[in-house]
């Protein structure tokens, strides 16, 4: 852990910390909700990335704008998501934040700032350019973050994106969550240099690496590059250098990783090994701690047993929303 | 005191120039995103001409060559509380951007249960067979499959300046389909000032009693002039010019129908699983009992573009009079 971190006041390490241990867990919980069937879903799990997803929750302020992906469980709590909607919507239930529609890769909530995410490796990144443009012509001091993979960096999308934001020196900071993994691949079997945030340097624009395993060094990053933004000094490319502590989803396995880089991953899991460096450094006592897991641990099985109770949408739900006036649909029901 | 302007004679393009300055006069939120859309050139079509001059280059944004781009930033602008019209040159180039459209534009406000509307107008251009096969392909059919996007074709310049304003004030994600053989050659008058024509009311151009044809942009001036020379046979003719694929006029096409009991679908598209497939069927369920004849369509054959003018490809005024007196049983 950075020695800078005694620097950061005392409130914001705690929050880091409770953002962290709350993914950790309900990532945990999804995952064996998953693999005993109990959760019928298609669920990314976002183990190894809690530091990074700390950092950016503590860096981003409630109206700054965030575009996530389909990996979208801890770029949500980080927000503000309430955890009860994100897992009601997980479940596919009524009183999911996007009633049940959407599922675990497409969350929104636009109240904290969560615009969207999306199942589509790197459409985000465009996406988070027009907000960035939105926010530019508005004058508003705003941020518009964007996270996505590493795998991410491969698509059209990423470079056209870029392009736009350096260009037009928008206000949008993207956040490369590196997991060194796109799917089943590893990233040097698919790109042609790893170093991503030297490629972003292509497109004028502030770029920085950092090690996403420690959040304060990340935060530092990211609180920077939103300040930025904010600013009008134009966007900045983050590569969060981490390693992906399971497989690529909730019920995927993982032998092809090999073994010995996994354990070194999982000697530096983020939650953990944060909680230790807390007390280690004097930042908080075991007490304090104790009490924070006991919190999330209760806001988690709440959230869980809430979205387990909540009712499937009604089926006239099915064709509310296609556009703002239902009687612009063509033909409903099976016809 | 009010002043009643007259309606002034213009082209499609001055119309649908007129219903963006107006737009963007209006409404701060309206932004324009294209390639070459600033001036001096003022967009291929010269659509936008004038614009970054009166507007700005902050609102009227020449970008990039990067379709994913522009229609992506364009659904991120409007999701930042925009009205953005993006322009994608040809339809042909909407296959480069086809998952900002499909998987984003089209669904956020569904997936999101109804908190992320997605208000945008995305404008491009089909038509002239001068270009070959990557210039002019009629993708209407593909839109309409994807529930969330609407659909829309004017064929004169009142309704492309009407129809535009419509969609630019929609709060749902508009494809305006605008062709290039009417752009220049198709000129009328239009009402001044603010002039909107809702989405979903097709309009009878032409009344009649035995034949309706059923169809919209390019094709509506053939059909009218297939039903001018019918005429003349003393065969009574009804033309409806659809104006939007989505949302649909049923109700007038089946009113029609019903009246005339015999139906021709006229498009630019594919026949093969073209608008008029869906069109027939529709018309065979509901009046299946009514109709004195088969319910025909009139499209494209089933082949690329043809460069050659020689290797005729488009409904003419010829292949439409020959499905509606077969209709007759002529
Ligand atoms: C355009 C597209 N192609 C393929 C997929 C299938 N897919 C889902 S996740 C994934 C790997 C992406 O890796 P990365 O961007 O590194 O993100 P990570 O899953 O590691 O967070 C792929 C190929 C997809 N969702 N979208």
């Amino acid at each position: 852990m950075t020695t800078v971190g005694s620097q950061l006041d005392n409130r914001t390490l705690l929050h880091m910390y409770r953002l962290m241990r709350t993914i950790t867990t309900t990532g945990d919980r999804a995952a064996e909700e998953v693999k005993s069937g109990a959760l019928a879903s298609a669920f990314y799990p976002v183990r190894g990335l809690e530091g990074v997803c700390a950092a950016l929750g503590a860096a981003m302020r409630v109206e700054d704008k965030l575009v996530s992906t389909y990996r979208s469980l801890g770029d949500a709590v980080a927000k503000g998501t309430s955890l009860r909607g994100i897992l009601a919507e997980v479940y596919g239930r009524a009183d999911g934040l996007c009633g049940g529609k959407g599922g675990p890769m497409h969350l929104h909530d636009q109240d904290v700032g969560y615009v969207t995410s999306t199942g589509v490796v790197g459409a985000g990144l465009p996406i988070a350019v027009g907000l960035g443009i939105a926010a530019q012509l508005d004058g508003a001091q705003r941020a518009v973050v964007t996270t996505f993979g590493d795998g991410a960096t491969s698509i059209g999308a990423f470079h056209e994106a870029m392009n736009m934001a350096g260009l037009w020196k928008l206000p949008v900071v993207f956040v490369c969550q590196n997991n060194q993994w796109g799917e089943h691949t590893p990233i040097v079997e698919y790109a042609a240099s790893t170093d991503l945030a030297g490629r972003a340097t292509a497109y004028a624009m502030a770029t920085v690496a950092v090690d996403g395993f420690d959040p304060i060094a990340t935060y530092r990053v990211l609180d920077e590059a939103c300040a930025r933004a904010r600013s009008g000094g134009g966007p900045t490319f983050v590569e969060c250098r981490t390693y992906r502590l399971t497989g690529h989803s909730g019920s995927a396995d993982y032998g092809y990783m090999p073994a010995d880089e996994l354990a070194a991953a999982l000697a530096r899991d983020p939650a953990p090994n944060f909680r230790a460096w807390l007390i280690e450094s004097g930042q908080a006592d075991e007490s304090v701690l104790a009490e924070v897991d006991a919190e999330v641990d209760a806001e988690v099985a709440d959230a869980f047993a809430f979205a387990q109770a909540s009712p499937q949408p009604a089926p006239d739900q099915r064709y509310r929303h296609v556009f703002a006036d239902a009687t612009h649909i063509p033909a409903q029901g099976e016809s | 005191m009010t002043v009643t302007e007259p309606a002034e004679t213009m082209t499609m393009v001055q119309a649908m120039n007129a219903a963006l300055d107006l737009a963007m006069a209006q409404d701060e939120k309206v932004i324009l995103l294209g390639e070459d859309i600033a001036d001096p050139i003022g967009g291929v079509l010269k659509v936008t001409k004038g614009l970054s001059t009166k507007y700005g280059t902050a609102r009227v944004r020449a970008t990039p060559i990067a379709e994913t781009g522009i229609v992506g930033a364009a659904v991120g602008a409007a999701l930042g509380g925009y009205r953005p019209v993006a322009e994608i040159m040809f339809m042909d180039f909407l296959t480069v951007c086809l998952d900002q459209i499909v998987n984003h534009a089209a669904k956020l406000r569904y997936m999101s249960g109804g908190h992320t509307p997605v208000p945008l107008t995305i404008r491009t251009a089909v038509g002239t067979q001068r270009f070959g096969a990557q210039h002019c392909q009629n993708l209407e059919a593909w839109f309409m499959h994807v529930p969330g996007m609407k659909v829309v074709v004017p064929s004169n310049p009142a309704d492309a300046k009407g129809l535009l304003a419509a969609c630019i004030a929609d709060d749902d994600p508009c494809l305006y389909v605008e062709h290039i053989g009417l752009a220049f050659t198709e000129k009328g008058e239009v009402p001044p000032g603010r002039h909107v024509v809702p989405l979903g009311s097709a309009h009878t151009v032409r009344a009649g009693t035995d034949v309706t044809v059923i169809t919209y942009g390019m094709q509506v001036r053939n059909a009218v002039t297939a039903a001018d020379s019918l005429a003349e046979q003393g065969i009574s003719v009804e033309v409806i010019d659809l104006r939007s694929l989505v949302p649909l006029d049923l109700d007038t096409i089946l009113a029609s129908a019903e009246r005339t009991r015999r139906a021709v679908i006229v498009h630019d598209a594919h026949t093969f699983c073209g608008p008029g497939a869906e069109l027939a069927a529709r018309i065979n369920e509901e009046l299946f009992g009514e109709l004195l004849a088969p319910v025909l369509r009139v499209g494209a054959g089933y082949s690329p573009v043809p460069f050659s003018t020689a290797l005729e490809f488009h409904p003419t005024p010829d292949r439409i009079r020959a499905a509606v007196l077969a209709t007759v049983g002529r």
